[in-house]
């Protein structure tokens, strides 16, 4: 019972991980209606930020993490400006290439300025474990993402910038005639995918390490995660974050065949699955196309 | 004007040219007696990852090209020739590995390759390098492949065998705890199931009764916390790390916050004070046992020494931006060393065959990076170099000697 | 949320606009110095063709060897074109056929003692089979939601190959070391310039079969299900057996591709086929052309060689050149090298017109 127990909350703190991951992919996909494969990366490369101010300019951790954020929030807004603005209507498929080209580029200039090497990266919460069964870090970072998911719920349900978002990405051509800048509502959604991202990406490094490396193995759970819950639900994305975490712990745990070494098979089945038979995930709302 | 007359003298021109190239590399025969190696120059060869996720070992062969500048600085190389390194980006990747062998042997002729890094992409180049007979000196770790003479003659690896490794820590839980329950993780790669296997075959056979769980990880993982969690669930109260830097400095935080106490053996191969231990919190890996072979330059015990003193000149002067903290650059020093050793034994006589036949003449030869006691033995039937290791426990912030060297024969 | 963009040419393939259209030519009588275009088509595969037979002989042969690799890349390369730029559907995993024909070819050499030759045929049927059912399994899948799948699935090969319940077959992590056949008794070759040679006429023939299949029926009913798939269902094009049929051919090719490298590089290990690999045909495509048959040997020349220039300047940002490049094609080259060569034919062509009636009038 106790290996039964220590699964689920070591589950469900991968899960916080995938969660806070999958938050951002729903941000950006409430501003484009599309996921960015680049999301990870771009959440690596603020982490790395941040390490940079904390370790070699000694700033204390909670000004890095504003800063950070701040410049992840104004960065996701200039990438969206300068890469994307001009491809706005361009097919899919050149969406695709550049989302593509971004995660090389963020992921080998990482690599080039600070090096392979993997860097511990500090927790804002203590060290200690709760009755030896779970850090305090990872239910800190439970917390952290419930907090977030209410301000985002807060932020799309009840401000007006927040209602203006979602008008955009529903209904461009209304939203705009109601006086809505469209194209600024874009690169807030960026923006504020990115901020989410740096967030993830400094919950995450304490836990696995920071290295140019460390999201890769996150993104395709909190892909997952998102579809899970519903590609444009933000409660969906979290709640999906803890299924799969702890789906991954059990099936891993007690399922031999798959064990510890088909884990990335698994995500491929869960994935393909959703997609195949609940495209709208558990919580997502349904797209009809008009011809 | 007219273009179809251009067209047709374009296509003479083309002829004549492919023809006097073809001429030309006809011609271009051997102009040396060996290859590689000329009046003036050796040209040695390696593969390293200086692209992608392994680069951060590419300080290896950073190291030994400082030590072959220092070679040609201050001795004018060896035996009168300076010493060309050339080392080449595979990215970790077997096949890229294969295609810049292949140039190193092909179109650069060097005399042979020396501490190639890697096991999948050493294994991707063994057979073809045998087969050609060229020396593949020194491939990285201690994969029990590098060690066949009888199959791959060319071959000579470095490092103790992980099977060698995974055998002496058998013999030591068996020595100090025969009534332990053991758990393992190990990476799932050649690396890790090699570690695995020596251990697990020796308690096998010499204590069948001995409890063994066992977990394993891919290196794409992001964490190894579920494994951790398992493994101490099953009541163990051995563990043994066969982990990789990054994994190793999980485990060990993880056990911590786990409030577990296994007595904790890690491999050498992850057992880096400053990629493994500082990174996990040192207040947290004490007691872990390893073992060396060389001489971790942060170990406090050390300071003075006079070889990692002498190292600290070297990489000051060749190398400055190296990290005088990495125990890596001193296995780098270590291997340029052993080679410069081998190719000084043939004085003029520098072909293939030669080296080979100087390098299985070594025997009990100790350089001043090794720990005391150390020593290297190369002969026809034996490929493994370095077969003893000196068991060492953290204390502190570094390792200290335990028990004696132990050979793992 | 309604589809708005239908135009076919400029809406897929990243705003070409004049994909394939073979009359065109024959509709414009007026000649370029003396060749009309389909001549000048035909004289610039003549001097490919014969640079192509030419460099085995002037080249030694480790760089023959890469050639042969860049050859057997524009091989899968025109697979992934086959799906992506003709039939519409984001593959993101090409790199698993890849590996499923270089295990296939791997497997039956060294555990079945099999010639290598016949490995390729059934490789190429193998991984015909396993494209299809893929295919018709994500049929409904589409744009990004397919590329995620298969993204995904490209993860978890090297995973797969490593089980241990496979092997005693795949050789695991250590994978197989192979042996290549020598070159056959009576050819004056060496053994590099012998299979440069084989690579050659398999990748002549599927080009040209790739030719045929874009301009048949059934091509021109896959792009018209990448133009508009509702239009298409609508015209009676049975859109899920040919999507299927398109993953199958697409997976035959990076079959054929992979057992040729596996018995040319002589070994297979998992972590050879990653996603990197993946990402690399991608790439190729991209820049070679996409939608663009001669385009994909310039793509695979690129992703081959570009790493060995990339390496002097910084070891480290291959990858990072890789995306930048993708970026900017994108923007300025839409269609890739191949189309940018076209565009500046035609407007060579236009050039050439206005200079001539100038003249006449």
């Amino acid at each position: 019972m106790d290996l039964f127990l220590s699964q689920i909350l070591s589950g469900l703190s991968s899960g916080a991980i995938y969660a806070s991951l999958a938050l951002a992919i729903v941000m950006i996909y409430q501003a484009i209606e599309h996921i960015n494969f680049a999301q990870g990366e771009m959440a690596m490369f603020s982490t790395f930020i941040a390490w940079t101010l904390i370790v070699n300019y000694n700033v204390s951790y909670w000004l890095a993490f504003l800063i950070v954020l701040i410049v992840s929030f104004f960065g996701g807004i200039l990438v969206e400006r300068i890469v994307f603005a001009p491809i706005h209507d361009a097919p899919i498929l050149s969406h695709l290439i550049v989302f593509l080209g971004l995660f090389a580029i963020f992921n080998s200039l990482a690599g080039y300025i600070w090096g392979h090497t993997i860097k511990s990266f500090p927790s804002p919460f203590p060290e200690a474990s709760f009755r030896g069964l779970v850090g305090l870090h990872q239910l800190g970072t439970v917390a952290f993402v419930g907090f977030l998911l209410l301000l985002i719920y807060v932020f799309f349900s009840f401000t007006r910038l927040g209602l203006a978002m979602r008008a955009a990405a529903a209904n461009p051509v209304s939203a705009q005639l109601t006086g809505i800048r469209v194209k600024w509502m874009t690169a807030l959604g960026w923006g504020l995918a990115s901020a989410l991202g740096a967030v993830s990406g400094m919950l995450v490094a304490p836990v696995v390490f920071l290295d140019p490396h460390m999201m890769g193995g996150i993104l395709i759970y909190s892909f997952a995660a998102s579809l899970l819950g519903g590609v444009n639900s933000p409660g969906g994305a979290v709640l999906g974050g803890f299924i799969v975490g702890v789906l991954e712990n059990l099936v891993g745990t007690y399922v031999e065949f798959i064990g510890n070494e088909l884990k990335l098979t698994f995500a491929f089945i869960l994935i393909t699955g959703v997609l195949l038979f609940k495209p709208n995930g558990l919580f997502g709302r349904t797209v009809v196309t008009r011809v | 004007m007219n273009i179809m007359n251009m067209l047709k003298h374009g296509f003479l021109y083309l002829t004549v040219l492919c023809l006097v190239m073809i001429g030309n590399a006809a011609y271009a025969g051997k102009k040396q007696s060996s290859p590689g190696v000329t009046d003036r120059e050796i040209k040695i060869g390696n593969t390293m990852a200086y692209s992608g996720p392994a680069s951060s070992y590419s300080k290896l062969a950073k190291t030994m090209a400082a030590y072959f500048d220092m070679l040609n600085a201050e001795e004018g190389g060896i035996n009168g020739r300076k010493i060309n390194f050339i080392s080449l980006d595979d990215g970790y990747s077997p096949p890229k590995t294969k295609e810049q062998i292949r140039r190193l042997v092909e179109k650069e002729k060097v005399l042979l390759i020396v501490t190639p890094f890697g096991t999948p992409t050493n294994l991707a180049v063994i057979r073809y390098l045998n087969k050609k007979k060229v020396p593949q000196l020194f491939p990285t770790g201690g994969f029990s492949t590098w060690n066949q003479s009888k199959k791959y003659p060319w071959t000579v690896g470095f490092s103790p065998g992980y099977n060698a490794e995974g055998k002496i820590y058998a013999k030591h839980v068996l020595k100090n705890h025969p009534h332990a329950k053991v758990a393992v993780l190990y990476q799932n790669d050649d690396y890790g199931r090699d570690l695995y296997d020596g251990f697990k075959k020796t308690v096998e056979a010499e204590n069948p009764s001995m409890q063994i769980v066992a977990e394993s990880y891919e290196s794409t993982s992001p964490t190894v916390d579920s494994q951790i969690i398992k493994l101490k669930a099953s009541g163990a109260n051995v563990f043994i790390n066969f982990t990789l830097a990054k994994f190793g400095a999980q485990a060990i935080r993880k056990i911590y916050e786990l409030d577990w106490h296994p007595e904790h053996y890690i491999t050498y191969a992850a057992a880096f004070i400053s990629a493994t231990f500082r990174p996990a919190g040192f207040e947290k890996s004490q007691g872990i046992i390893s073992a060396a072979y060389y001489m971790d330059p942060t170990n406090p015990a050390y300071k003075n020494n006079p070889g990692i003193v002498k190292w600290r000149k070297f990489m000051s002067k060749y190398y400055p931006k190296g990290d005088q903290t990495a125990g890596l650059n001193v296995y780098g020093y270590l291997n340029a060393e052993l080679l410069a050793h081998a190719l000084k034994m043939c004085g003029d006589n520098l072909t293939r065959q030669n080296v080979m036949k100087q390098l299985e003449s070594i025997r009990g030869l100790q350089l001043d990076t090794m720990i005391k006691g150390v020593k290297i033995n190369i002969s026809p039937t034996n490929h493994s170099p370095i077969q003893s290791v000196q068991l060492i426990q953290f204390k502190g912030e570094g390792f200290v000697p335990i028990g004696d060297i132990i050979s793992a024969n | 949320m309604s589809v708005t963009n239908t135009s076919p040419d400029s809406d897929f393939s990243i705003g070409v606009s004049n994909t394939e259209d073979p009359t065109a030519a024959s509709s414009f009588s007026e000649k370029i110095a003396g060749l009309s275009l389909s001549g000048w088509r035909r004289l610039a595969l003549f001097v490919g063709l014969f640079v192509a037979l030419l460099l085995p002989f002037i080249f030694e042969g480790f760089t023959v060897f890469q050639l042969t690799l860049a050859g057997i890349y524009a091989i899968a390369i025109l697979g992934l074109n086959i799906l992506t730029g003709y039939n519409g559907q984001f593959s993101l995993g090409h790199s698993v056929f890849y590996a499923i024909g270089a295990y296939t070819s791997a497997i039956l050499v060294e555990q079945f003692a099999m010639s290598s030759y016949i490995t390729i045929p059934i490789a190429a049927i193998v991984c015909l089979a396993v494209g299809f059912l893929f295919g018709l399994t994500v049929t409904r899948l589409a744009g990004l939601y397919l590329a995620l799948s298969t993204f995904a699935l490209a993860l978890a090969t090297p995973q797969i190959l490593k089980h241990k319940s496979l092997e005693h077959l795949t050789g695991g992590v250590g994978g197989l070391d192979i042996f290549k056949p020598d070159v056959p008794a009576g050819i004056p070759l060496e053994p590099d310039q012998w299979w440069y040679f084989v690579m050659l006429i398999i990748l002549i023939f599927m080009l040209w079969a790739t030719h045929n299949l874009v301009n048949s029926r059934s091509g021109r009913a896959m792009k018209a299900i990448r133009d508009n798939p509702i239009a298409a269902r609508s015209m009676g094009i049975n859109s899920t057996l040919n999507k299927a049929i398109a993953f199958g051919i697409s997976g035959l090719y990076a079959g054929v591709a992979g057992a040729l490298a596996a018995i040319v590089i002589e070994f297979v290990a998992p972590d050879s086929f990653t996603f990197n690999l993946a990402f690399l045909f991608l790439t190729g495509m991209v820049i070679g052309g996409i939608a663009s048959i001669p385009g994909v040997i310039f793509g695979a020349l690129f992703v081959l060689f570009l790493p060995n220039f990339a390496e002097d300047i910084s070891k480290n940002l291959a990858y990072a050149v890789f995306g930048v490049l993708l970026i900017l094609t994108v923007y300025l080259m839409p269609s890739g090298a191949a189309g940018f060569f076209r565009s500046f034919l035609l407007r060579l062509k236009k050039e050439l017109l206005a200079r001539s009636s100038v003249e006449r009038g």
